[in-house]
């Protein structure tokens, strides 16, 4: 390898450096501030070696990853997630756990697993990628082990991981026999050639089932609901945006050479899909009294949400799944965000009724929920209208009639639960406040995230070139 | 740059009384009603400073226009004419009018009902004046949720039921709208090659047919909604009926207001040839609503849900009036808005101050307030007569200009929507008799109203005067800017229609 490839490969390097120094930093000493430092100081390093990378992208280092703008952008945006989830873990761990320091070390190898994702175009990477994430997520799922719905939430997320990945080395055996070859972008190709065989479509049907499952669409999104609400609510917050991201990353990269309007078969399961995730997800959200729940099957109708800008052809689709991405993630963060803060030290603040009259108790607290609850209906001034609207964009200049109008009815279903709980927050409450303790880090981390989020919703334009400039995705 | 002020004044004043309301309730509804007064004072200036030019000089009083997000052809354009000045003046004036009549009602949380009050009141505005269609769907959409604030916070007996359901409804005719929206942004970028949400740009292309016609439709899911016409009305008695006073006078004076002003700006140039093929159906459905809206106002027995259905009556008027396609009508229609607006809201406000006093709104069991309140009877009284149209009264020139510019389009509609004003009638004697005459049979002693309650009455009474004895600069502001949403039509149909249907509209004799 040459210098020009390590330097472009230097964030991911940066990336599994970290989880090996914290870990031989914790058998000299075990405090846990300084993993904590060490765990933000490699994030924050590794934001800034995206910088050095720039030049030398597009370079493709070895035939398993692409480092690209387009890796760049989602490798960023990635580890910004990450860093706020370590703000929000610090508090909410240090009150919870005996053994807390080890938890950072598997949230960096999620990390690295995550943005191994944004570069893969090789099957061997996604696999490479897909285990390393997987893998640090059962630990982190299941890291209450004191709790009993953590670890059944941990095995749940264990046996389904493992029969999605089943899915997906099958289907790549089944790809890998047909064509002669594991790059994705040329495989997709001849998947969706014409006259390709019965074997060939089975395999790529597998491996976006076992992608599916991953992104928890409908039909495979019966384990969210329980993984959310078992897991520790900054552990949550991670599966729902870096977790998905990456997936939805790779597979944006794996199809960008498709044209869907052309291609009918592969369009249509990815349709369907869409369809049902959008309705199945918001109408079985409507009845929630559990915000952790709730939040879950909003993220399932979410990501069918993109799936309508990833139909699109054109540019736009790179530029509506990308900033709707980044919308989705302030979003998220920020809602989970304040689910970990409200949380007290046996459980986490998931039911309806410990948001009743939040806002006399916390104004503070209870407005950036609202506006992450607004950012997710899709109400102006918020991240997510401006995210809708380059959905609906997408999905009219290509006349994707069906997912549009779609879009529109469960937006409105959607809008019913959101402001539910909404109204809650502002619900007179009798009972005296309790006031918990402040929580600076976290705190932090929320004030960040809404204002990202007005950011994004009033003044977008520089978001908005910046994932223009980051081009094309390379190949 | 004025515009911006006029928009930015009373977000600033609703941000100020929001921290001033942590400390103090009473100091809130000072700084919005001096904010408010600040921009009453800036558009009066506008206002007279361009009387004499508005109605034939340039197509915008003033505007402003700065990039926003080019890269999609967005533009943070605003623009006065004629029409928006008029409305936004309306908006003013009755969220002066919101202020004033919650003065004693809003106990908890003064200070964010007030920013939830003013912020309503600036998406509105920004209705009125942004010529950018994102723009416009962005202060669409932007006002919707202060106003669901007011109503689930501070609303009646049912109020989060009422909240949602407006909601719902309006959040899916929005929706509908930037589909349509962006249909339009797309037909126009490959038709010229340049993508944007311009107005003025977009008025520049002819939209073929079919597509026309289906954009249409998504503009008129939005406006119907909001107007409301009938079969889309269903939100408003629910909305009405359990909002605070304050949240009934925007909705009723102001809301609606904007989805007819959204009908006149947007679906009449755009889209001339497929507004006038829906003509017809349009017109029935505004005739069907001024009969439906006055006989379901006649059965109701909760004064503050009759008031709510004789809305949906008289925007009928203002729906007939914009389906005409004539100068006459479209003056009527404006005319229309103006005065329901301001009876509409005082109507609300009277409500609201017999609820607070005798805790019911049941008309079973009031009665006889006259004589224990003779100022509040007064008023009850001069804004029921208006309502019914009465002659001297601008309600009265707004439902004649509409019938007027009706009657050489359809006769057989004109008549149907002429028997809606004895049904006004009706249900207006109604009202005035069950609450405050005959025999005091609650046995009701209550304060009569006070002199700030008095002095607004006085101001609304008389503005429904002014538009009723002498209309003339009202129609001469407006008439530049409506000629200018016809001719775009004109020009374009200019075989086909016969001539003869256009009866030339009200000219000012000097």
């Amino acid at each position: 390898m040459t210098v020009i490839e390590w330097t472009a490969l230097l964030p991911l390097v940066i990336l599994a450096m970290t989880p090996a120094a914290a870990m031989v930093a914790l058998a000299v000493c075990r405090s846990y501030r300084m993993t904590c430092t060490i765990a933000a100081a490699g994030l924050l390093l590794a934001f800034l070696a995206l910088f050095r990378s720039f030049a030398p992208a597009p370079l493709q280092v070895t035939p398993l990853l692409m480092i690209d703008r387009y890796a760049l952008f989602f490798i960023g945006l990635m580890v910004s997630a990450g860093f706020v989830v370590v703000l929000l873990s610090y508090e909410y761990m240090k009150v919870r756990e005996e053994r807390r320091e080890e938890f950072y070390i598997l949230v960096l190898t999620a990390l690295l697993g995550s943005a191994i994702l944004a570069c893969a175009c090789h099957l061997a990477s996604l696999f490479l990628g897909l285990e390393i994430l997987s893998v640090s997520l059962y630990a982190l799922i299941a890291y209450h082990h004191g709790i009993r719905s953590s670890i059944e939430a941990g095995i749940k997320y264990l046996v389904l991981a493992s029969f999605s990945s089943a899915f997906l080395v099958f289907g790549t055996a089944l790809v890998y026999a047909e064509s002669g070859t594991l790059e994705i972008t040329r495989m997709a190709l001849t998947v969706v050639a014409p006259g390709t065989g019965p074997v060939l479509q089975a395999g790529t049907i597998l491996i976006v089932i076992g992608i599916a499952f991953k992104l928890a669409v409908v039909p495979f999104h019966m384990w969210a609901p329980d993984i959310y609400e078992g897991s520790p609510a900054p552990v949550t917050a991670f599966i729902a945006t870096v977790s998905k991201g990456a997936v939805f990353a790779f597979l944006l990269r794996s199809f960008s050479q498709v044209d869907f309007i052309r291609e009918g078969a592969i369009a249509v399961f990815f349709t369907l899909m869409a369809v049902a995730s959008m309705f199945a997800g918001n109408l079985l959200a409507l009845f929630q009294d559990n915000v952790k729940r709730l939040l879950a099957y909003s993220s399932v109708a979410h990501m069918g949400y993109l799936l309508v800008a990833f139909l699109a052809d054109g540019p736009i689709r790179v530029a509506a799944v990308a900033f709707y991405l980044v919308a989705y993630f302030v979003t998220t963060l920020g809602a989970f965000g304040v689910v970990t803060v409200l949380s007290g030290e046996s459980r986490d603040a998931d039911a309806l009724d410990d948001y009743r009259g939040l806002f006399y108790r916390r104004p503070w607290l209870a407005g950036i929920f609202t506006a992450m609850l607004l950012s997710l209906a899709g109400i102006p001034m918020t991240a997510g209208f401006i995210g809708k609207f380059y959905l609906m964009t997408a999905g009219v200049g290509n006349a994707l009639w069906m997912l549009v109008m779609s879009l529109v009815i469960t937006s409105a279903i959607g809008l019913y639960y959101y402001l539910r709980v909404v109204v809650v927050l502002y619900e007179p409450q009798a009972e005296t406040p309790t006031v918990s303790a402040a929580l600076p880090a976290a705190t932090a981390a929320l004030t960040a995230m809404v204002l990202l989020l007005l950011w994004l919703g009033i003044y977008p334009g520089p978001v908005v070139e910046m994932i223009q400039a980051m081009g094309t995705i390379g190949y | 740059m004025i515009l911006l002020w006029i928009i930015l004044i009373p977000l600033a004043g609703g941000l100020l009384a929001w921290v001033l309301g942590l400390r103090s309730d009473r100091s809130p509804r000072r700084v919005c009603l001096a904010s408010l007064g600040a921009d009453l004072v800036i558009l009066l200036y506008l206002w007279f400073a361009n009387l004499p030019a508005a109605g034939t000089g340039g197509v915008w009083i003033a505007q402003v226009s700065l990039p926003w997000l080019p890269r999609l052809g967005i533009g943070f354009h605003l623009a006065m004419d004629g029409i928006s000045l008029l409305l936004v003046l309306l908006t003013v004036f009755l969220g002066m009018a919101a202020v004033i009549s919650s003065w004693g009602e809003i106990g908890r949380q003064a200070g964010f009902f007030h920013f939830n009050l003013m912020a309503a009141l600036t998406g509105i505005m920004g209705v009125f004046v942004a010529v950018d269609l994102f723009l416009f769907y962005f202060f669409w959409e932007l006002m919707l949720v202060p106003m669901y604030f007011l109503i689930a916070l501070w609303g009646h007996e049912r109020r989060l039921f009422a909240a949602v359901k407006f909601f719902i409804f309006t959040q899916v005719g929005g929706l509908l709208m930037l589909a349509a929206i962006l249909g339009l942004y797309f037909i126009h970028g490959r038709e010229t090659g340049t993508y944007t949400f311009d107005y003025v740009k977009l008025l520049g292309i002819a939209v073929p047919e079919p597509a026309a016609r289906l954009i249409l439709l998504g503009f008129l899911a939005a406006f119907l909604v909001k107007l409301p016409a009938v079969p889309f009305h269903a939100w408003l008695p629910d909305a009405h009926t359990e909002a605070p006073t304050a949240g009934s006078v925007i909705l009723a004076g102001l809301l609606l207001k904007t989805g007819a002003y959204g009908l006149m700006r947007f679906a009449l140039p755009l889209f001339p040839a497929a507004t006038r093929e829906l003509a017809p159906i349009a017109m029935a459905l505004a005739v069907i609503g001024i009969l439906y809206g006055a006989v379901l106002a006649f059965a109701q027995t909760d004064l503050k849900r009759l008031v709510a259905y004789t809305s949906i009556s008289h925007m009928g008027f203002v729906l007939l009036g914009i389906f005409a396609f004539n100068e006459t009508a479209l003056q009527g229609a404006l005319i229309q808005m103006l005065c329901h607006g301001v009876s509409t809201g005082a109507l609300f406000i009277l409500v609201g101050s017999i609820q607070e006093r005798i805790h019911t709104r049941e008309m079973g069991r009031m009665g006889g307030l006259w004589s224990v309140a003779p100022r509040l009877g007064g008023a009850w009284l001069f804004f029921a007569l208006a309502s019914l149209g009465l002659p001297g009264m601008g309600n009265f020139i707004g439902e004649f200009l509409v019938l007027l510019g009706t009657y050489p389009v359809s006769i057989p509609m004109t008549a149907a929507a002429a028997a809606g004003l004895i049904l006004s009638t009706v249900y207006a004697v109604r009202m005035i008799q069950k609450a405050v005459f005959g025999p005091n049979r609650g046995g009701w002693r209550i304060a009569d109203l006070t002199i700030r309650e008095t002095g607004m009455m006085a101001a609304m009474m008389f503005v429904i005067l002014w538009l009723g004895l002498y209309p003339q600069p009202f129609l001469n502001t407006a008439r530049g800017s409506l000629d200018r949403l016809l001719e775009t039509g004109r020009t374009e149909l200019t075989a086909g229609l016969s001539p003869s249907i256009d009866p030339g509209g009200v000219h000012d004799s000097h």
